[in-house]
């Protein structure tokens, strides 16, 4: 960690990358406070400003066709995996065009195309449906590894328990990533789990520990690398720990009153955005100017993802039974009302799978015939949640 | 046609899915070298091989959500739970997963899931392992519900549950694993979703059955007939997700009277929603109030005496029907023809 020595930087162009999309998380995160504060945005807000480092280093150990799996704070990992910021703004504004088409909201932004297979709502939720991704791909033969972030706090749900144990045993290639940052909600971690060392919550269950400092998006990425390509070669788990801080609250609505301001000084002293941008010039990768053109640049899309979102229009009254069935047509009394009623609003009637994207669920056949040979509360809450 | 035991058209289309489709993966406690607690998925290992016949850790949340991310990335799998009671541990990956994902994400990825459980009483099993909790399945949109209760019912619905787009509960009934019934033969016949069975035609009284009690609803219907010259039209619904509503008001519009028989419990139970349904399309039908006959308001006790009367039985259902049309009687005006 911050006494280990700083590894090397990457290729000048993917360090530049690097930098581009940890800033453009950061610009947007912070637009999207803003735009919560001028109530263009319901809900929760959850915003990973701090963490940027955790998700960028981790997200680019994976190749494209690897499957990224995050929790209620995700905005970030749907940036980081090329999800346009104009459908994730659009999203938080509830459009038509948001990346869940409006129904989702900031915690369960999802992607399908780019293999980002959604944030979460339920702390936890996401562990078992990232073992069953895990699971078809071993199944059909691939080589796809599947990173599965959650927060500390999970950590202490039973299906951290049940799907490491199960990861294990199936040897389903799963990196498990728990992004430490320091808090469950408003509990500190020291208060909210007997093991402090979360690298270790795993042992007992057959998932070997790593860990990475996740303020720092050059440890972050080589500690991941090595994880993936592991989990890659032996078709096992891991668990890594990402040690990080969230700067803002755990939502918009959070006082703050469970940590000091000294402390949040502290860690913001080792903010992993400034001080990346600084050992990039250090190292005479870029220049300050380029710094400045990179935010700007940042700046500049999150303008445009704002507008995008504000032009996009909300869905139809009429959208609103859509897609909570696949319907058959043939088949009726899918809904408690009347099916004589046009009014009744049925939904969307099926269409064939999207096979522009051959990921989804209509790919297996033919390949696999080659394989099978062998306590939240409420937004208006006096002091806790949001 | 061949006869088979219930739990053996359960086995029948499991094999023949599996047979069909290499996507479709089991998954469960027990499933493989123990045959299944209740012996439905016997001899599918040897036949299948463990990668596709899966013995699971007892974690029922953490099974569901493997076969919700699995059916989310290309396969189909069919997640054995061992009783319906044990689906409560799992509520959040069959409630905020399976059944919400293909929504919450706009439609970008579907869940084509099993969850097959058994439920009922009669076994003494006690309030952990015998209750009939469909009612709560039924609740929540983006599930489907499947209540088979006769063999050919069992092996065409599941084999529709399989080849389904939308996460499907698959309520099993323990009583039922081994009575026998005629079974079409051949790998395409499936029983669709949403078509109501007529399993005895009348025209005096219209009682529906949920799950087991579509067959006592048929014997109190034979009593009906054989004692009180009633006949009655016994229907079982075989899918409460999608409903064939369309069936039952038929048969209502033509009888003036309904009776619903479940095995769970009175308040907020299938059978309210039933009756709430047919009161709100066929009141002017109707010539008596909806009458439900339904499990006691109680967790389902040891006790044999005590679990036998917490259940419903033929004299119930025989009681119930007649209420409704005497009903009818004194309530209708004087001189009025029926």
């Amino acid at each position: 960690m911050p006494d280990s020595p700083a590894p090397a930087l990457p290729e000048p162009d993917v360090a530049r990358e690097w930098l581009t999309t940890m800033t453009l998380i950061r610009r947007f995160e912070e637009r999207a406070g803003e735009m919560y504060a001028r109530a263009k945005v319901g809900g929760f807000l959850h915003l990973s400003i701090g963490e940027e480092a955790t998700i960028v280093g981790s997200a680019r150990a994976l190749r494209e066709e690897d499957y990224l799996i995050s929790t209620y704070r995700s905005h970030g990992h749907a940036l980081v995996r090329g999800t346009p910021p104009e459908n994730v703004m659009a999203e938080l504004f509830g459009r038509v065009d948001g990346c869940s088409g409006g129904r989702g909201g900031s915690m369960h932004m999802f992607d399908l195309a780019r293999r980002f297979m959604g944030g979460y709502g339920i702390v936890g939720g996401n562990l078992p449906i990232a073992a069953g991704i895990a699971l078809a791909s071993d199944y059909k033969g691939t080589e796809e590894v599947t990173l599965c972030t959650f927060g500390d706090g999970a950590s202490n749900q039973g299906t951290f328990g049940e799907t490491l144990n199960l990861a294990a045993l199936w040897k389903l290639p799963v990196v498990f990533m728990v992004t430490n940052n320091q808090f469950g909600m408003g509990t500190a971690l020291r208060r909210h789990s007997a093991v402090t060392d979360l690298q270790r919550k795993g042992e007992s269950l057959g998932v070997p520990g790593m860990r990475c400092d996740g303020m720092d998006v050059l440890d972050t990425f080589a500690v991941l690398s090595e994880a993936v390509e592991r989990v890659r070669a032996d078709r096992s788990p891991v668990l890594v720990e990402a040690i990080t801080y969230r700067f803002r609250g755990h939502s918009m609505a959070d006082p703050e009153q469970y940590r000091s301001k000294e402390e949040v000084a502290h860690w913001r002293e080792r903010d992993p955005l400034p001080s990346f941008a600084a050992r990039l010039i250090e190292e005479g990768v870029i220049e300050e100017d380029e710094r400045e053109r990179i935010d700007a640049e940042a700046i500049a899309k999150v303008d445009r993802a704002v507008e995008f979102a504000e032009a996009s229009p909300f869905p139809a009254p009429e959208s609103l039974y859509d897609d909570v069935y696949v319907l058959d047509p043939d088949v009726r009394g899918w809904y408690s009302a009347p099916t004589s009623e046009e009014s009744a609003g049925r939904g969307r009637e099926a269409t064939p799978p999207d096979t522009s994207e051959p990921a989804a669920n209509d790919e297996i056949p033919q390949q696999l015939t080659h394989a099978l040979a062998a306590g939240e509360d409420g937004r208006e809450s006096t002091g806790a949640e949001a | 046609m061949a006869g088979m035991r219930y739990r053996e058209a359960l086995n029948a289309a499991l094999r023949e899915e599996l047979a069909r489709d290499q996507s479709v993966v089991l998954m469960g406690e027990d499933i493989g070298v123990f045959g299944g607690a209740f012996k439905v998925t016997d001899g599918l290992l040897a036949e299948f091989g463990e990668k596709r016949i899966r013995d699971t850790p007892i974690s029922e949340n953490t099974i569901v959500g493997i076969g919700v991310g699995a059916a989310m990335t290309g396969l189909r799998p069919v997640v054995e739970l061992m009783t319906i009671n044990f689906a409560l541990l799992a509520f959040d990956q069959i409630v905020n997963h399976a059944a919400h994902i293909h929504y919450m994400f706009g439609g970008q990825v579907r869940v084509p899931l099993v969850v097959r459980m058994p439920q009922g009483a009669g076994h003494q099993l006690g309030p952990t392992h015998s209750h009939c909790l469909e009612a709560l399945f039924l609740h929540v949109p983006g599930l489907l519900v499947a209540v088979p209760s006769t063999a050919a019912d069992a092996k065409g619905l599941l084999k529709s549950a399989i080849r389904e787009e939308n996460p499907v509960i698959f309520i099993e009934h323990e009583s039922l694993y081994g009575v026998r019934g005629e079974v079409p033969e051949g790998e395409d016949e499936l029983v669709p979703f949403g078509l109501a069975r007529i399993a005895r035609a009348g025209s005096d009284v219209t009682i529906v059955g949920v799950s087991r009690m579509a067959v006592t609803a048929e014997r109190a219907a034979e009593t009906l007939a054989s004692e009180h010259g009633v006949q009655a039209e016994v229907i079982d619904p075989r899918t409460l997700r999608p409903l064939d509503l369309e069936t039952i008001l038929v048969s209502v519009r033509k009888t003036n009277h309904c009776v619903i028989v479940e095995e769970g419990w009175p308040h907020g139970g299938v059978g309210a929603n039933l009756a709430a349904l047919v009161s709100e399309q066929a009141f002017d039908d109707l010539d008596a109030p909806v009458q439900r006959v339904t499990g006691a308001d109680v967790p389902m006790p040891y006790s044999k005496p005590l679990e036998d009367i917490a259940y419903p039985h033929e004299p119930q259902i025989v009681q119930a029907a007649l209420a409704c049309l005497n009903r009818s009687k004194q309530s209708a005006p004087a001189g009025a023809a029926r």
